[in-house]
């Protein structure tokens, strides 16, 4: 009964990581990273610098594969099924891979067609995040808040189910800071979930479900409730 | 339709590749400049002789093309690699060949349109005149720079992995070229000088061959390389 219970758990897990190993040359940066996350759950993931956060992150958004252990998103094996995973979630990394001589509506158009689909909604995105006024500029004379604000806006084009965020809070304003916690907490009403990277817990308070501590490549605890 | 998703991908990279070019401000114009430096230094180190010229007019095009043409396949990885945009690409879903063709198409127009330029400025320069088989040399041209484009994407993709890309990117494509340059390079030449497809036909179809087998060779590969 116990084990039926346990598999059924696992089979809503937006998230589910299982002794998740990483190495690059002789040094090890994951050593059996276990961590699971339910739908409408954020996790906040903290660690010094060097801790393994953003590798942990990387791992699941199908950028590195692990040596060792397995990881699902949505469901779906990030070394078996990437492109099944990569569909399931959203990845905000600390660069905002924008393209400099597009203009923030071309940059949001670009990947909408990448996305495959047809008609998504770009313009109500562009207001969403407070750069309705400057759709047609390019990025280049952006600021880094404004590149983080329309690469929030990239990451809620497609929908996914789960969010993997970079230190989401660095650049942004008082305004910036309440717009992503705003999206967070939609996000988790419709069911997503998200891993938030976080090297400070404030801007995030009221928004985490629960915190995790990365130290030397381990998960140092199951996980506090916040 | 998942096809039609994947076409949708192509051209999104290919229009987006050929805008973000057409507005940096020192892309094309300094690949062209470039190309037309290099048929001027060709020139004279050829002399004056009118017969030397048109004899060596066809190599030095191709060469000068592919000299120009290694450029723009590091530019066109470059632009990927600022601010991150590489990661972000391939956090779409899709083929990884999807990227490739993209890339490939974006590169053909590119190289396409420098080849003009180039052929143009060396028309005048080494007083080439436009031989009757003129259709068989534009057929030429399209797959000389077939396959020296889709070579070129696929090992400016690789090197843009690596800090030395600028010296490994020429490294690693002129030795895989040669097949390439030299059935472009014997093909043209025979065309120029009046050749009606007797010698030009064994050297296009070899090049046809090798278009064909590093045109799916890329394509399949492209996935390894690019995600390392």
């Amino acid at each position: 009964m116990a084990a039926t219970t346990s598999l059924e758990r696992r089979r809503t897990l937006a998230v589910d990581s299982q002794a998740v190993a990483r190495r690059f040359g002789a040094r090890w940066v994951l050593r059996g990273v276990s961590l699971s996350v339910e739908s409408g759950e954020v996790v906040g993931l903290l660690g010094s610098n060097g801790s393994g956060k953003s590798t942990l992150l990387r791992v699941l958004a199908t950028l590195l594969r692990p040596n060792a252990g397995s990881a699902t998103v949505g469901g779906c094996d990030v070394v078996r099924d990437p492109d099944g995973a990569r569909r399931q979630l959203g990845f905000l990394a600390h660069a905002p891979g924008l393209y400099d001589d597009l203009t923030a509506r071309e940059n949001l158009r670009f990947a909408a067609d990448m996305l495959g689909g047809s008609d998504r909604p770009i313009e109500p995105l562009l207001d969403r995040v407070g750069l309705g006024r400057a759709a047609n500029d390019r990025v280049r004379g952006f600021s880094a808040g404004m590149q983080r604000r329309l690469a929030l806006a990239r990451l809620l084009l497609a929908s996914p189910l789960v969010l993997l965020l970079d230190e989401p809070y660095s650049n942004l304003d008082v305004e910036g800071i309440a717009l992503m916690n705003a999206v967070l907490q939609e996000h988790v009403a419709r069911g997503g979930a998200a891993i938030v990277v976080l090297h400070e817990l404030a801007p995030a308070s009221g928004i985490l479900h629960r915190t995790v501590t990365l130290e030397n490549g381990r998960l140092d605890a199951p996980g506090v409730a916040v | 339709m998942a096809w039609q998703d994947d076409w949708r991908r192509v051209r999104a990279i290919a229009w987006k590749d050929l805008t973000t070019e057409r507005r940096s401000k020192a892309g094309f114009s300094g690949v062209v400049a470039f190309g037309v430096s290099v048929l001027v230094l060709f020139g004279f180190a050829l002399g004056p002789e009118a017969a030397a010229l048109r004899d060596a007019a066809s190599g030095v095009i191709w060469l000068t093309v592919l000299f120009a043409g290694v450029l723009a396949f590091n530019r066109s990885f470059q632009v990927e690699l600022e601010s991150g945009a590489i990661e972000t690409l391939l956090l779409y879903p899709g083929p990884r060949w999807a990227i490739f063709s993209g890339k490939l198409l974006a590169n053909l127009v590119f190289v396409g349109v420098l080849l003009s330029i180039v052929i143009g400025v060396g028309i005048v320069l080494f007083q080439v005149g436009i031989p009757e088989a003129w259709p068989a040399l534009l057929g030429v041209l399209a797959l000389g720079t077939v396959g020296l484009v889709s070579l070129g994407t696929f090992y400016g993709a690789m090197a843009s992995r690596s800090r030395a890309r600028e010296v490994l990117l020429p490294l690693l494509l002129f030795p895989m070229l040669v097949p390439v340059l030299l059935a472009a390079i014997q093909a043209s030449r025979a065309l120029l000088g009046g050749d009606v497809m007797t010698e030009a036909g064994a050297w296009i179809r070899l090049l046809l061959a090798f278009d064909v087998i590093f045109l799916v060779a890329t394509h399949l590969a492209f996935g390894a390389i690019i995600e390392g």
